[in-house]
């Protein structure tokens, strides 16, 4: 169980050291991106202008203000509280942002399914698991609202965060075929059948 | 009394605000009472991350999630109260909508074909207004719950019949959870609506996912439910954000209606860790906020 200190972007030998329960800070850049954006994306082949290759993700749709341009607002939004969403929901765009985008990282919470874990191992990504519902201790890690592309979208837009110590997160699928989540789920099939017999429930 | 339409619209702006900022007690209770008895250690850390974001969302007087939610505004009206009904709804409905763009809140709410968002957190027939009537003398009381997708996302009905009886009813209940697994932000509060008409089933599954937490079924058989299945969702292992370990809800509450003879419903509605609501109580001598 290592931590890493990882300043983006990353390459695809980085990503191969995580392993699941090693836990992750990122630096520098942080791309926003949900349901909307990935629709548009490879639904609709919109193409988005900001280079997302070696970089990370996370599934997220912030609450914030508009203000004017400036240095400190260079996109004219200031943060108010930006956390993350159920990354389940958005299981069957993790490749093509892998293959199409060059994303390596995806960060969001209550993790991702086999289409993801194949891609991470395939291609050479990582779900790195933040906790949900604590949106106001994470945007403490986010110094800057950089620059924002799709903003019709908004708030599903596509932003790109300034960030500075974004973690501690942890490594919940590697590429190597690891998932926290498939093995809390085995662990949980197995103990079902206990908690049923236990309420006097045979099948 | 007469009720004061300026005051609602005042009230119902400050209640979404309040309840995105601030836990109720009970909730804050529940959270370190999970975190007191966790005996996994990857689980013991999510949960400390969770007690330390409400702290740090009240110093910083932030919001605790970014999910605006569904707003929903419950409404009990006591007796010897004067109002009109539709300026009522038009009241809360301002107050809502102003909360978002005043503030500004993010509006997570979007007509259900075009995905259009208003950015007003309003749209057809939302907010979700319920109205409802309580033995109170000259009191009416306004509960704002902000109700996230993620919890929301996994709400589950079935008509179960006579012959599946209470055990078809607990299964259905094990196996909501375990399919919800970390999708619902866990701990989570279960809810669980038994009886009624389908429409009735699904609604008191909500009524218990957002009850105050150590509250009990008014019904005897719903309370012994509680209890039983408070037991042994937490038998489960799916644990804090579904990362595996003790705490996985914070209770099983249960609420229920008689029903018809052929039928056995049974509805599940999940609350998340971030279990927020608010309250604002308003009386001849003025308003009063609280959970």
């Amino acid at each position: 169980m290592a931590h890493y200190n990882l300043p983006t972007p990353v390459s695809e030998e980085a990503i191969r050291k995580l392993r699941i329960n090693d836990t992750v800070t990122l630096q520098n850049t942080l791309f926003g991106i949900r349901d909307a954006t990935q629709i548009q994306m490879f639904d609709h082949s919109r193409k988005t202008r900001f280079d997302l290759n070696g970089h990370a993700v996370i599934h997220t749709a912030p609450n914030v203000r508009k203000v004017a341009v400036s240095k400190e607002f260079p996109a004219g939004y200031e943060p108010i509280c930006i956390g993350t969403t159920t990354s389940d929901r958005m299981e069957r765009f993790t490749r093509p942002l892998m293959t199409q985008n060059g994303v390596r990282m995806i960060v969001g919470k209550g993790g991702m399914r086999e289409g993801s874990a194949q891609a991470f191992k395939d291609i050479g990504g990582v779900y790195l698991a933040i906790i949900g519902g604590t949106a106001a201790l994470e945007t403490t890690w986010i110094e800057q609202i950089e620059d924002v592309d799709m903003d019709d979208l908004n708030p599903e837009s596509l932003w790109r965060f300034k960030i500075k110590d974004f973690g501690p997160l942890l490594v919940a699928m590697d590429s190597h075929g690891g998932s926290i989540y498939q093995e809390v789920k085995g662990e949980v099939a197995r103990k079902k059948d206990a908690v049923l017999k236990s309420l006097g429930i045979t099948s | 009394m007469q009720l004061q339409m300026n005051l609602v619209e005042e009230a119902c702006k400050e209640l979404y605000i309040r309840a995105l900022k601030v836990l109720p007690d009970d909730i804050k209770a529940g959270i370190h009472r999970l975190d007191k008895t966790e005996t996994d250690s990857r689980a013991q850390v999510v949960l400390k991350t969770m007690i330390t974001n409400i702290s740090v969302a009240e110093r910083e007087d932030n919001l605790l999630c970014q999910d605006t939610g569904l707003p929903i505004y419950n409404v009990r009206i006591g007796s010897n109260v004067q109002f009109d009904g539709m300026e009522l709804k038009a009241a809360i409905r301002k107050g809502c909508e102003r909360a978002t763009k005043e503030y500004p809140l993010r509006s997570s709410v979007v007509h259900p074909i075009t995905r259009k968002n208003n950015h007003t957190s309003c749209g057809i027939d939302m907010p979700a207004i319920h109205i409802d009537f309580f033995d109170h003398a000259e009191s009416v009381e306004i509960e704002m719950v902000p109700k996230g997708s993620g919890s929301e996302n996994n709400s589950f009905l079935k008509m179960a019949i006579p012959a599946d009886g209470i055990n078809g009813v607990k299964q259905f209940v094990i196996e909501s959870v375990v399919s919800a697994g970390g999708k619902t932000c866990p701990p989570t509060i279960v809810g669980v609506g038994i009886g009624g008409t389908s429409d009735q089933c699904v609604a008191m599954a909500k009524r218990a996912a957002t009850r105050e937490l150590g509250s009990s079924c008014s019904d005897e058989e719903g309370a012994k439910l509680e209890k039983e299945l408070s037991a042994a969702v937490n038998q489960l292992g799916i644990g804090p954000q579904g990362l595996g370990g003790d705490g996985t809800a914070f209770a099983v509450q249960v609420e229920l209606a008689h029903t018809h003879i052929t039928m056995n419903p049974v509805a599940v509605n999940m609350q998340c860790h971030s279990a927020r609501r608010a309250r604002a109580t308003f009386t001849p001598t003025g308003v009063r906020y609280g959970f």
